[in-house]
């Protein structure tokens, strides 16, 4: 089960609800159905899952409030806060935990000085620990937006981690 | 073009044939599946793309993954006239040297892993192949004779690594399709199932219920049927299922259509994992492909057989892999089980009968129907037919994918095919079916791989996954490791596995941090017999199998851990620390370089210590030093 913390109110985001109207019908046919793939699709748009969006998906699939927060809640790969600009991703999977992944992802804890599931304060990473990303046998594995890094090492966890942030590879361009 | 017939299919084979055997080209295939990009594929492909323009004569091509992952980048080159070579770590500095090499006739035998001596698949024996007469090379390997392929057998990977996955055409040049037209030509469903029952096929995700039975079953329900293909593959350590998906869309497919075939149904559902990006964009196209040369939608191939197939992706839910769980989570609800007093293939998916199959257990399907029950079953123990992927995984030398018949030993997987473990450390265990999975020690190392012998010791077949563990990792922290894991998927439902697991992992958390107490062992196995009999679903009543076969193998740890407050692998950062045998330190001082937190002091070529105040135990120091003087107390 995953903790959760309420719908945050204080969201800035301006929500373009025609885009929203776009992704619900055309996309996925006002189809209750598809509900996990609206709530990702409408994740790729803002980066997390706004509240206002939730409440107008409520509306227009004509279902209860609390079953689509259900869903947005249940599922890990789901956020209601806003993420930071990179998403690094610690796989935590077996392969990856014998070969020391634990030991990787404090290393980034302690680079970035953020905890699993944090952001950092400039809004340029967040920490996520996943459970396998299916590279197994590169292990320990760690994935930053779309590229994966295999055989991660402590000591190569800096220099992987510099490539990223302020100015350098952008979310678009990996 | 629309397939009509038989014939149709077989002018699209004879066609296309050519683009595989490469007549007036020098073919250069690139394993492009997430291992392989992870380790720099594509960054040799752009520069292999334009080093070589096509004018060159030279064709730049995408496969799947050959299953030897930790090869990657994988490269496989072959021309008319000369054998067909696979390259190893062909990072974007070296392929241009590999490709020239190639073309003038200079093979650098550092580059490559070996040549193939028939690289045609098990389907098309029969075919002629012109890259089957020539004359070997001297002094390189033969693919089949090293040992990481020597004992495999390929059917459910068959296709991996062979044929570019964005290309229906060339599936379909490697018998690809065959097997459905058969089926819907000159079949009758009944007959199909035969053969499934027949071949003795189980399924391949983990339980190991008999396919053709499933099938006969849900096709005995009334109602609008579905078949349903399950590549939620949740199992940390497990990966066949994305290799195939992203090496062999259409084997999935033609799986799925011929289970439709058999069972009546219309509509089929790929309810994939989130977290593999690739494989949904694969089977996006490969679905698109199939349509447009009408093997799926109406009026299948000419016939009065109309099938459709949805992908759905998953969202991160471990749990959403057991069934009942995942047809709700393709409803898009909450992906919560249910008591199965009504089975799936009854009442599942909008309460109709629903088949659902895994990945692997799909891309089986064709084969079986092309060379028959018998020879699927010839293969294997009593109880377990055929052949098994395993992602052979963790602190052993060859890693990757191994398809291998069942009933193959323990032993001869992890030591003749992954080649023993790294750096002369010692074996400790090797743990098979993921969270829901058990360990297996040294001593157990013979038992033959099939469902019953498996789960005799207390594990399970699983999807696949098979850990190797040394005597760096600890059985307990291990343990400690598979239960926060199920503590996080857990639905929360039923009270055994929510508040059971929790505490489990609890009483655990607490022996890993030197707090564990005399009857701690005792109420762990008093607590996993619980949750295992209570439970609602297969992931609670698994649950604790890792902690019972931990104790159960592996009991003196848990001991050390409670009575000695040791960790004897050193992990459990409580309970040891970093030492520095001065025998063997020769004060070459790349630890003290490399300690983050300056805990190491000396001079150089003098003994150094460590400081255990300032040490974090972040163990740079143990992987760093080349002399095994950085020692656990």
């Amino acid at each position: 089960m995953k903790t959760v913390n309420p719908i945050p109110s204080d969201q800035p985001e301006e929500i373009d609800y025609l885009k929203l109207d776009d992704i619900i019908e055309k996309q996925f046919n006002n189809d209750k159905e598809n509900l996990i793939m609206i709530l990702q699709e409408i994740q790729m748009q803002y980066n997390y899952i706004p509240g206002p969006a939730i409440e107008y998906l409520a509306e227009k699939l004509n279902t209860p409030l609390s079953q689509i927060y259900g869903v947005g809640t249940f599922y890990k790969s789901f956020s209601l806060e806003p993420r930071g600009k990179h998403i690094i991703s610690v796989c935590r999977g077996t392969a990856c935990h014998v070969r020391g992944a634990e030991k990787v992802l404090e290393r980034i804890t302690e680079s970035l000085s953020i905890r699993d599931g944090q952001t950092t304060q400039d809004g340029q990473f967040t920490l996520e620990s996943v459970r396998c990303i299916g590279c197994c046998s590169l292990g320990p594995v760690i994935k930053i937006d779309e590229d994966i890094h295999g055989l991660i090492t402590t000591d190569k966890v800096k220099k992987v981690l510099n490539q990223y942030g302020n100015g350098k590879k952008s979310r678009q361009d990996p | 073009m629309k397939i009509q017939s038989g014939k149709d299919l077989e002018t699209i084979r004879r066609e296309y044939r050519k683009t595989l055997y490469h007549p007036d080209f020098t073919k250069v295939n690139i394993g492009m599946a997430s291992c392989g990009l992870a380790a720099g594929a594509r960054a040799s492909y752009d520069k292999a793309i334009n080093a070589f323009p096509v004018r060159h004569g030279i064709r730049i091509w995408q496969t799947g993954c050959i299953g030897f992952c930790q090869e990657e980048p994988l490269v496989e080159i072959l021309e008319l006239g000369k054998p067909r070579v696979v390259y190893k770590h062909l990072t974007e500095d070296k392929i241009y040297d590999a490709i020239k090499g190639y073309r003038d006739g200079y093979f650098d035998k550092k580059l490559i892993l070996g040549q193939m001596r028939d690289p045609r698949c098990l389907l098309e024996e029969t075919v002629d192949n012109p890259v089957l007469t020539v004359t070997p090379l001297e002094g390189i390997p033969f693919i089949e004779d090293i040992p990481f392929y020597n004992r495999q057998v390929k059917i459910a990977l068959r296709n991996c690594g062979y044929i570019d996955p964005d290309s229906i055409e060339e599936y379909i040049a490697r018998e690809g399709y065959s097997a459905f037209m058969e089926a819907l030509f000159r079949m009758e469903p009944e007959e199909i199932i035969t053969i499934i029952k027949e071949s003795g096929l189980r399924g391949r995700g983990g339980g190991g219920f008999p396919t053709g039975v499933k099938w006969e079953t849900c096709a005995k329900h009334d109602g609008e049927r579905y078949v349903i293909c399950n590549a939620d593959e949740g199992d940390p350590g497990a990966y066949m299922d994305r290799s195939i998906l992203e090496g062999d869309p259409h084997g999935v497919l033609e799986g799925m259509l011929i289970a439709g075939l058999a069972i009546g149904a219309h509509q089929g559902f790929v309810y994939v994992r989130n977290e593999y990006p690739l494989a949904v964009k694969r089977l996006v196209k490969a679905i698109k492909q199939a349509t447009d040369y009408g093997l799926l939608g109406e009026n299948v191939a000419g016939s009065d057989f109309t099938f459709n197939i949805k992908i759905s992706t998953g969202a991160g839910a471990f749990v959403c892999g057991e069934s009942t769980a995942l047809m709700a989570s393709l409803e898009g609800k909450v992906g919560r089980p249910r008591a199965k007093y009504i089975h799936t293939v009854e009442k599942g998916f909008r309460n109709n009968p629903s088949n659902l199959n895994n990945v692997e257990t799909f891309a089986n399907i064709p084969t079986i129907i092309l060379k028959g029950a018998q020879w699927f079953a010839d293969m294997g123990t009593a109880h377990s037919k055929g052949t098994k992927v395993f992602s052979l995984v963790g602190k052993v030398n060859h890693t990757g994918l191994v398809e291998v018949p069942m009933g193959i030993s323990l032993k001869d997987i992890v030591f003749d095919i992954g080649n023993g473990i790294p750096k002369e450390k010692k074996f400790k265990a090797v743990q098979t079916g993921g969270p829901s999975g058990g360990c297996i020690p040294e001593t157990l190392l013979d038992l033959p791989v099939d469902y019953q012998r498996l789960a005799e010791v207390g594990s399970i077949m699983g999807s696949g996954g098979m850990i190797v563990m040394d005597e760096d990792t600890c059985m307990v922290d291990l343990a400690r490791y598979f239960l926060d894991f199920l503590k996080e998927e857990s639905c929360g439902q039923c009270n055994p596995c929510r508040e059971g697991i929790k505490q489990m992992l609890e009483i655990l958390t607490d022996i890993c941090k030197g707090k564990g107490r005399e009857g701690d062992i005792d109420l762990l196995e008093e607590l996993g017999t619980m949750i295992q009999h209570f439970s609602l679903c297969g992931l609670g009543t698994s649950a604790p199998n890792p902690v019972l076969t931990t104790i159960k193998y592996f009991r003196d740890e848990y001991e050390a851990h409670i009575r000695d407050k040791k960790c004897p692998a050193g992990v459990c950062k409580a309970l040891f620390q970093y030492a520095i045998d001065e025998a063997a330190c020769n004060g070459c001082h790349l630890c003290a370089l490399k300690c983050p937190q300056a805990a190491i002091s000396g001079e150089k070529k003098k003994i150094h210590a460590i400081n255990q105040d300032k040490c974090i135990k972040c163990g740079i120091c143990y992987d760093a030093c080349k002399f095994n003087a950085i020692v656990i107390q």
